[in-house]
């Protein structure tokens, strides 16, 4: 254990206290996690225990509601992102999110890239198309797209739609990735391929993906923080959460006894 | 199967379906009906004029000539007016409900917005002929031609009389409005929020997002929007008749006094006679035709629509 704690990797993103309320219903409590760089971090916990909600602080998207709110501290970059000196463009430009059903804007896949290129940077048109075809390629779906870049978005697959969604996250050069149960709604060939992504882009990206799938985040993660009811229960190694958690209500839950 | 359910089926059973299918009838005798009925009366007036009818502005009931160019006209032109100037406002009103404006202010301008529609034309029409057209003569027409010296253009030349293309084309954009604006409201509600999230995720400002999804993504049941107010304003009658002037002309001045098939059909009505009531029944025949193609339009292009996106709205 000692030794572990020794060669953990730098920390991207620093949660401490968060507390999150919908209206007067708090959701989150005191949540405290360290995001590590350039590791995945997968969010357990049975529905309702606030795992969204933890991820969609990250990027603020929660604002555009006006009933919730969230207090404490997300540090990033030196920044506590919660402060509404926060440039949200920025922010949103640094930390991307996939949503749990894949959501095509409605235009072509090429335009779907390069409308989210188009916000952030002035490029020129041959800049634009290399900056859509490499953002393809790192979602390992120009091979499937490139005879049909200008057919609607919306006219691919579920998981061919998911890795377009991946591909306009990640066109920009954000720094984290955030996944909001990113398979749950595409059919198994399509998530296995989401999951190699996933392997694959933790090279260049630190991902935090929520999950509801067990075996996915044993699969993919390498940290896992387990949710419960507002809480963060216990946060470890994935590795350690799966093989001997040491709190009782994490193994109740992965081993099947709750959820 | 099938035969143990016709068995319990009984007479009370065969009667109801009789009497369902008869009633569903009645629907198509209806629409057919009105249709060879106006036809039937056209026919003196399709006799005597031709095609001749569509393409004159004749009307001169003393002479017994008549055209429907006039009539025609003052309709497209009143209803291209409307268009213009109720489907932009209610973009942004549509818009602001749905996007910005915080959830009581919604509700109660929601309901404002019923029951604009709910006000009866006349009144929309008094209100016209009352208020609108001294505003018009007073302020907005010598506003248009002299300070802004637009007179030397065609469409705003001639003396300011209130009444005209250009009063009635306003009445119909205020009648029509609500309408447009409450199937806007609802195709704007029906964006996935998802969708918007990614987009306000990417970094989009709510601008960003209004006009590059919330309108791509309504625009086929926007398009279904503008034509439900078409075919409100080809056949509006009573708004329009207490201020278009009432004129069988074609004018280019939208100043000018004209009329529309439904006022032109309203004001004779009850004088009208021989080859003159057919030329009205005729009208109306153009009037049916115009709103019938509007209808098979619309449908046709929602369905493209549909197929092409593969349902969605």
């Amino acid at each position: 254990m000692k030794q572990e704690t020794q060669n953990k990797p730098p920390v991207k993103l620093s949660v401490r206290n968060l507390n999150f309320f919908y209206g007067d219903h708090q959701a989150l409590f005191n949540n405290d996690l360290d995001i590590y760089e350039k590791k995945v971090t997968a969010v357990i916990g049975p529905s309702g225990c606030g795992k969204s909600t933890h991820l969609r602080t990250y990027n603020r998207i929660f604002e555009l509601y006006r009933e919730q709110k969230a207090t404490g501290v997300i540090q990033y970059n030196g920044q506590n992102l919660l402060d509404n000196s926060v440039d949200l463009l920025e922010l949103r430009r640094r930390i991307g999110m996939i949503f749990q059903k894949p959501t095509p804007f409605p235009m072509s896949v090429f335009e779907n890239v390069a409308y989210a290129l188009r916000l952030h940077y002035k490029l020129s048109k041959s800049e634009l198309a290399g900056r859509v075809e490499k953002a393809l390629r790192q979602a390992a779906i120009w091979d499937e797209v490139k005879d049909k870049l200008h057919k609607p978005g919306t006219s691919l697959s579920g998981g061919q739609q998911q890795r377009l969604c991946i591909a306009r996250a990640i066109a920009v050069e954000p720094d984290i990735l955030l996944m909001d149960e990113p398979t749950s709604a595409i059919d198994p060939v399509g998530t296995l391929k989401v999951e190699n992504l996933i392997e694959e882009l933790k090279k260049d990206y630190t991902i935090v993906i929520v999950t509801h799938n067990m075996q996915q985040a044993a699969r993919v993660s390498d940290y896992t923080a387990f949710f419960y009811k507002g809480y963060i229960v216990e946060f470890d190694e994935t590795e350690v959460i799966f093989t001997r958690p040491q709190n009782k209500q994490t193994e109740d839950y992965i081993t099947g006894r709750f959820g | 199967m099938k035969s143990s359910f016709k068995h319990k089926s009984s007479k009370a059973e065969a009667l109801f379906v009789k009497l369902t299918t008869g009633c569903a009838i009645i629907i198509i005798a209806l629409m057919a009906g009105f249709f060879l009925q106006l036809l039937w009366h056209s026919l003196p007036a399709l006799k005597a004029f031709g095609v001749q009818f569509l393409f004159s502005a004749a009307w001169d009931p003393v002479r017994d000539l008549y055209g429907a160019a006039g009539a025609v006209y003052g309709t497209l032109v009143t209803t291209l007016i409307a268009l213009c100037i109720a489907v932009p406002l209610s973009f942004i009103i549509a818009l602001f409900l749905v996007e910005l404006a915080p959830p009581w202010l919604a509700t109660v301008m929601g309901h404002a917005l019923d029951l604009l529609a709910a006000i009866p034309s006349i009144i929309y029409g008094m209100w016209g002929l009352f208020i609108l057209i001294p505003i018009m003569q007073n302020y907005v027409q010598p506003f248009i031609g002299s300070t802004l010296h637009l007179k030397c253009l065609p469409f705003f030349s001639g003396e300011p009389s209130g009444s005209g293309y250009l009063t009635g084309g306003l009445i119909l954009a205020l009648m029509i409005l609500p309408f447009i604006c409450a199937v806007m409201r609802d195709v704007f509600k029906m964006v996935p929020r998802v969708v918007k999230e990614a987009a306000y995720g990417i970094g989009c400002t709510t601008t960003e997002v209004s006009f590059k999804i919330t309108l791509r993504y309504g625009l086929q049941g926007m398009l279904g929007a503008v034509f439900l107010g078409l075919g409100r304003a080809v056949g509006e009658t009573m708004a329009l008749l207490y201020v278009i002037g009432n004129a069988p002309e074609v004018s280019k001045s939208l100043f000018a006094p004209g009329t529309t098939i439904a006022a032109t059909l309203a004001n004779n009505f009850a004088e009208a006679d021989g080859l003159f009531k057919s030329s009205l029944f005729e009208l109306g025949l153009i009037l049916l035709i115009i709103t019938f193609l509007i209808q098979v339009a619309a449908q046709l292009w929602l369905n493209r629509v549909r197929e092409k996106s593969g349902g969605g709205l």
